[in-house]
């Protein structure tokens, strides 16, 4: 079992099985998310109520499904730096890091687009916005703080530290911002109900959340590759690697 | 070293072992009795919250109707502020004199000497605050009542801003620009306390119970004290093996 764990834990180990995964996470996530993408955009029925507008569904709701579990999947990669000192899950949050930003932004960003036609507003202060901006502020601080400190055994464990407390905070965040809004203004505006929907949206719904996991996964190993080989630059088996495919 | 025997700081003897609760005593008043020493420190926070709330009037409107409304919000985001501002100097000096690295080698556990001096930040900025907070109530002319309400949720609100800021200085220190980098972290950090002070009240002004909200700000101070310290204290630990 501490074989495994320990052998988990090793970046030259790590390298080798995200280099074979690598190109099936991609092929299979390319095709999921492009099928989903197309089978949503071109083949779905139109929505009674929103026409076609409502079609950027199939990239909102993968990139914002996608933002909070990036964020979950960091602290748990957080808690692991901290308790076990692995080096390979602190590569994993500094690395995933602007990923998960890169998603919310992309979650707010469409949420915005869908809004003009639906709401007729690119913004409104509704829980869910508010509580995705302030999950964006959480990512950049992350990445400011893993900015600021040089030395990378403590950037990472400063990061850990502050990725669990902002994990603890988010439930919190979450349920007062909603409150909030319930306080301050009615819920004028709702999101169409979810269930109601039939399966030809559904399906490619699915697909194309399912399809992004798979290329987030893809994403992860590349990212964390680089920042393996620039970390562990000075040991001989990047220097071998490297030779390798010089030659 | 003059300062470290004047001020008390617990010294470990091989023979007799200081009690936690009077380790914790020992950094809380020598914490207190430093920052007197150099009492413009803790003036400036105050004239900075002060300073924050005279530009809404002016850079807004000066008109009674919107000050009511707005008030409570102006004046907890500058209190939010002015205890962002203060965080710097919560473990700056002591980082630079050597007197944290000698607070983490004590034998009592490190989490309560850090909630002791995040005590002794609230009693420094935050009580300061509330006992300010009524006279500028008054000049966004919120009612009695409102006013009432505000010094209570900002006296239940600022140690958790005191508390969850320890953790943010303690992450950012001994690095360049750490100012501006805390207040990026800290921030969203603070919101559900934001909300929640000025939804307090908010509601005593629409004159509905304010019971439910005041017990939700109750138990983040209850969260913030028993799980905060340990944070910092982690973070500080960090930060001192990276110096």
């Amino acid at each position: 079992m501490w074989q495994i764990f320990h052998k988990l834990g090793s970046p030259k180990w790590f390298f080798g099985i995200a280099s074979t995964l690598m190109p099936w996470l991609l092929v299979a996530g390319a095709a999921l998310l492009m099928t989903g993408i197309v089978w949503g955009l071109v083949f779905a029925p139109q929505d009674y109520l929103q026409g076609n507008s409502y079609r950027i569904i199939f990239i909102h709701v993968p990139s914002a499904f996608l933002a909070q579990s990036v964020y979950i999947m960091m602290a748990v990669a957080a808690l692991v730096t901290l308790v076990w000192r692995m080096k390979l899950a602190d590569v994993f949050v500094t690395a995933v890091a602007p990923v998960g930003a890169v998603l919310t932004f992309l979650a707010l960003f469409t949420g915005a687009v869908w809004g003009k036609p639906t709401w007729g507003t690119w913004w409104i202060w509704d829980a869910r916005l508010t509580s995705m901006l302030i999950l964006l502020f959480l990512y950049f601080g992350v990445m400011a703080l893993g900015a600021a400190i040089s030395d990378e055994k403590s950037s990472a464990r400063a990061v850990a530290v502050l990725v669990l407390v902002g994990v603890v905070n988010i439930p919190i965040i979450k349920y007062s911002v909603e409150w909030w809004n319930t306080l301050h203004q009615p819920a004028t505006f709702k999101l169409t109900e979810k269930p109601s929907m039939p399966a030809e949206m559904w399906v490619p719904l699915l697909l194309s959340v399912l399809g992004l996991y798979l290329i987030f996964g893809w994403l992860a190993c590349l990212r964390m590759q680089t920042h393996i080989l620039a970390r562990e630059g000075r040991t001989r088996w990047v220097k071998e690697l490297v030779q390798a495919r010089e030659n | 070293m003059t300062m470290a025997s004047e001020t008390k700081l617990p010294v470990r003897t091989s023979e007799e072992s200081v009690s936690a609760l009077s380790a914790m005593k020992a950094v809380f008043s020598r914490d207190l009795k430093t920052a007197f020493r150099q009492p413009q420190d803790l003036l400036n926070p105050l004239l900075f919250f002060v300073m924050v709330v005279t530009l809404f009037p002016l850079g807004v409107s000066p008109e009674v109707s919107f000050l009511r409304e707005a008030g409570s919000g102006i004046l907890w985001v500058a209190a939010l502020l002015s205890v962002l501002l203060s965080l710097d100097h919560l473990y700056r000096h002591d980082f630079d004199d050597g007197t944290l690295e000698q607070l983490v080698l004590q034998p009592q556990p490190l989490f309560l000497l850090v909630l002791a001096k995040s005590l002794a930040h609230w009693v420094l900025t935050g009580l300061p605050l509330v006992m300010l907070a009524p006279v500028l109530g008054v000049m966004v002319h919120l009612e009695g009542n409102s006013v009432a309400i505000l010094c209570l949720t900002l006296l239940i609100g600022t140690p958790v801003l005191s508390l969850i800021g320890s953790i943010g200085a303690a992450l950012t220190l001994g690095l360049r620009s750490a100012g501006v980098l805390l207040s990026l972290l800290i921030i969203p950090l603070y919101i559900p306390v934001l909300i929640f002070g000025t939804g307090t009240v908010m509601a005593a002004s629409e004159s509905a119970p304010v019971g439910g909200q005041l017990a939700l700000m109750g138990a983040f101070l209850v969260l913030a004290l028993t799980l905060a310290p340990f944070a910092s204290a982690a973070a500080l630990r960090i930060s001192l093996s990276n110096s």
